[in-house]
């Protein structure tokens, strides 16, 4: 492995005891001799086994659920259904008070989605809850059901999850989507002399990891309950069981940590709610385990994304502006997909430097298994879109694929979309690199650029960023605003009126900052910065423009104090 | 349903069950026997997590009745190390870091060890077939290919001493 020192040679002391050297992880030896203890791994006298009926349905009211003949049936210790769940509503956020408790346990009166569970059997050996399950009869009637983001955000569309009736999740309680506005996209498309447009469509992916999502419960000494799980979050995971079962959380032992492959798809707790609840109701263990078919069809996979991308390029393959709006895949539940909004929106416009910046990012409810986290959720899709779409750019304005993002690549100093001073940058180096690695030729002017010189100047400034069509930046004061409204040019925050209202207190609230005052919309008098350098020309020119002086960015700051703002103070 | 006894050997001991007929053989390993080398990842014999050795032939736990292996002489994971001393097989696994989360790892290590055990001296295609029925969702497979071929160049050396 090669690593280039050059460009981080002061970010830490070499004097170090682990990094750099080949040492053996203390979990190795569990793992080659099959001692390492994965939930499951752990054996219980008197285990019960549960197992769930789940809907046939995308979508559907339940009329009627009868279970007496899996009562009657043999090995049956006890059935759970939505009137046995303490808090059988929850939303996974709602332990940091985001969101809204929007998802039951079990299924009580409607589903959202297929294989949503309404009935738990616990049983005396899983052959016997499977075979129990069967005589569970659910009578529903079918509901029209949505599967389409933009379709479902229709007026008209079916409601999928009545706690947002809109289908959308509600940031703040009230706005439909993330938003973000920097400079004035459209008079950069109307200066562009490319415009590039274009469609990406993601999948949802199943994480497949090869230990299926699982639990253990059982009673505990002193009143407790020994939980083994599976749980990528272990604490996260005891925190959502603790309130759904309605116990204090120290009443809860959770054990767990050895994970057999998670990706994401192991922070929902699927199963540890409804294992302690049957620990619970039984006094035995209870063991919840999903097959391979639950797990590929029902354990919640990364969302499926659709992202539209325009961008406005000048001949000379500087982009003026980008737009880009997406629209996230919830399924029928938030779970996650309300955060992945969220890192999508401060991702954008990706790490290149444009003028002229506005996105808007919905998180939409369909009657799909719900969505969760997994492997930079919300960022990945996003990026890869991005990535393609650069690619489609360089091809427009006739630019060599990697000479256009050197090009557009952010630089140390300049102003980001989010109103925050760029630091740390190193785009252009890597693609430098890869160019290298590839062996791709770039031009000298090309290998020439640097991340720490010619950002700053006329690239730190914060652009006047008029307020959208419906004259608003999603603030009630704006919204009655008239349209020709501006952020005046250097405005850092916007300041929210009001403070936005979560669950919980309402108490103890600091004030609102003041409203900033607009100044009518003026078109902008300067020309958008120059480029850093100018790309080669078709035929070789010796004309290049030289990079430009580093800009308030000396080369000393390439170095520890300039994580300072990531890392905190550094002791050296 | 009626159980049935079962008599078998388990990594050298004589081991003995009282198993429903339809109870597969992972089943009674882990529930039965607290045998919990072999992995339940799938239970359609697909991803190879549940692989062991039924009278030194490699086979799916999942998919053999459990009833079927009266008399048999059955390895696991769990028995591949000789007392305190890992196998080469082991050693070489830990040494190449062909585990990262570690569930596929018996069952590759199972696989590994009988491809060994007919063919002390594999090809690197020999060893992809080998384990070409064990699925591995985030090592990556080269680690592991390498930690094999390693331990079949190890091995001779040992038997030699």
């Amino acid at each position: 492995m090669e690593f280039r020192k050059d460009l981080f040679q002061n970010e830490r002391d070499d004097n170090l005891n682990v990094v750099g050297k080949g040492v053996q992880r203390q979990d190795m030896p569990g793992h080659v001799t099959g001692r390492s203890p994965f939930f499951d791994d752990h054996a219980f006298e008197g285990l019960l086994h549960l197992k769930v009926v789940r809907s046939h349905h995308h979508h559907a009211r339940i009329r009627r659920i009868d279970i007496s003949a899996a009562e009657r049936a043999p090995g049956v210790k006890r059935i759970l259904r939505g009137a046995d769940v303490p808090v059988n509503k929850n939303t996974l956020l709602s332990l940091i008070n985001f969101g809204k408790d929007d998802e039951p346990s079990l299924a009580v009166d409607k589903v959202r989605y297929k294989g949503e569970p309404i009935v738990a059997i616990i049983a005396e050996t899983e052959a016997q809850a499977l075979a129990a399950r069967a005589m569970v009869r659910v009578e529903y009637d079918p509901l029209p059901a949505v599967f389409d983001v933009e379709e479902s955000l229709k007026p008209g569309a079916p409601v999928v999850n009545e706690t947002y009736a809109g289908n959308y999740f509600e940031y703040h309680e009230k706005y439909d989507h993330q938003k973000l506005r920097f400079g004035d996209v459209e008079r950069g498309f109307s200066m562009a002399d490319y415009i590039v447009e274009d469609r990406y469509q993601m999948s949802p992916i199943e994480h497949a990891p090869t230990e299926t999502n699982g639990s253990i419960a059982a009673p505990e000494q002193n009143d407790r309950f020994v939980v083994h799980s599976c749980a990528q979050g272990l604490f996260f995971s005891l925190g959502t069981a603790a309130k759904i079962v309605n116990l204090d959380s120290n009443r809860l032992h959770f054990i767990g940590g050895t994970v057999g492959g998670g990706f994401g798809g192991k922070v929902d707790s699927l199963t540890e709610p409804l294992s302690i609840l049957g620990a619970m109701m039984t006094g035995r263990p209870v063991r919840y385990v999903l097959d391979r078919e639950e797990e590929m069809l029902y354990g919640s996979p990364r969302g499926a994304e659709r992202i539209y991308i325009k961008d406005g390029i000048a001949r000379d393959g500087r982009i003026l502006a980008r737009h880009v709006r997406s629209y996230f895949d919830a399924g029928a539940y938030t779970r996650l997909s309300s955060y992945a909004a969220i890192k999508c929106t401060a991702h954008l416009p990706g790490p290149y430097t444009i003028p002229n910046v506005a996105s808007e990012i919905y998180v939409a409810y369909t009657n799909r298994c719900p969505s969760t986290a997994m492997r930079g959720f919300g960022i990945t899709a996003v990026d890869f879109a991005l990535e393609v779409h650069m690619d489609k750019g360089a091809e427009a304005c006739g630019m060599d694929p990697m000479e256009f993002r050197i090009l557009n690549a952010y630089r140390d100093g300049d102003m980001k979309a989010h109103r925050r001073v760029a630091k740390n940058t190193a785009l252009i180096e890597c693609v430098q690199v890869a160019a290298e690695k590839a062996r791709w030729p770039i031009s000298e002017t090309a290998k020439r650029q640097s991340s720490l010189t010619g950002g700053g100047g006329a690239r730190a400034e914060i652009p006047a960023t008029p307020i959208d069509e419906n004259g608003r930046i999603n603030r009630p004061e704006t919204r009655t605003g008239r349209p020709t409204q501006t952020l005046p040019a250097g405005t850092m925050r916007i300041p929210l009126t009001k403070q936005p209202i979560m669950e919980g207190s309402t108490e103890n609230r600091p004030k609102a900052p003041a409203v900033p005052q607009y100044e009518p919309y003026r078109p902008m008098a300067a020309p958008p910065p120059p480029p850093a350098y100018q790309p080669p020309a078709p035929a070789p020119s010796p004309a290049a423009a030289p990079p430009a002086a580093p800009a308030a960015s000396p080369a000393s700051q390439h170095g520890a104090h300039r994580f300072s703002s990531v890392f905190g103070t550094r002791r050296r | 349903m009626a159980k049935v006894p079962l008599q078998f050997r388990l990594n050298g001991s004589d081991r003995a069950a009282f198993v429903d007929p339809a109870d597969n053989l992972l089943t009674v390993l882990r529930r039965g026997l607290n045998d919990f080398g072999p992995k339940y990842g799938c239970g359609q014999g697909t991803c190879g997590t549940c692989s062991v050795l039924i009278d030194g032939e490699l086979r799916l736990a999942c998919l053999t009745l459990a009833a079927a292996c009266e008399g048999a002489s059955i390895d696991t994971v769990s028995g591949m190390a000789d007392g305190p001393n890992l196998n080469p097989l082991q050693n070489a696994f830990m040494e190449h870091f062909a585990a990262q989360c570690g569930f596929c790892t018996p069952g590759m290590l199972t696989a590994a060890k009988a491809l060994l055990d007919r063919n002390p001296n594999p090809s690197r295609e020999d060893v992809i077939d080998a384990i070409a029925g064990n699925i591995c969702r985030c090592t990556g497979y080269e680690p592991i290919i390498q930690a094999i071929l390693s331990a079949a160049r190890a091995m001779p050396a040992q038997r030699r001493s």
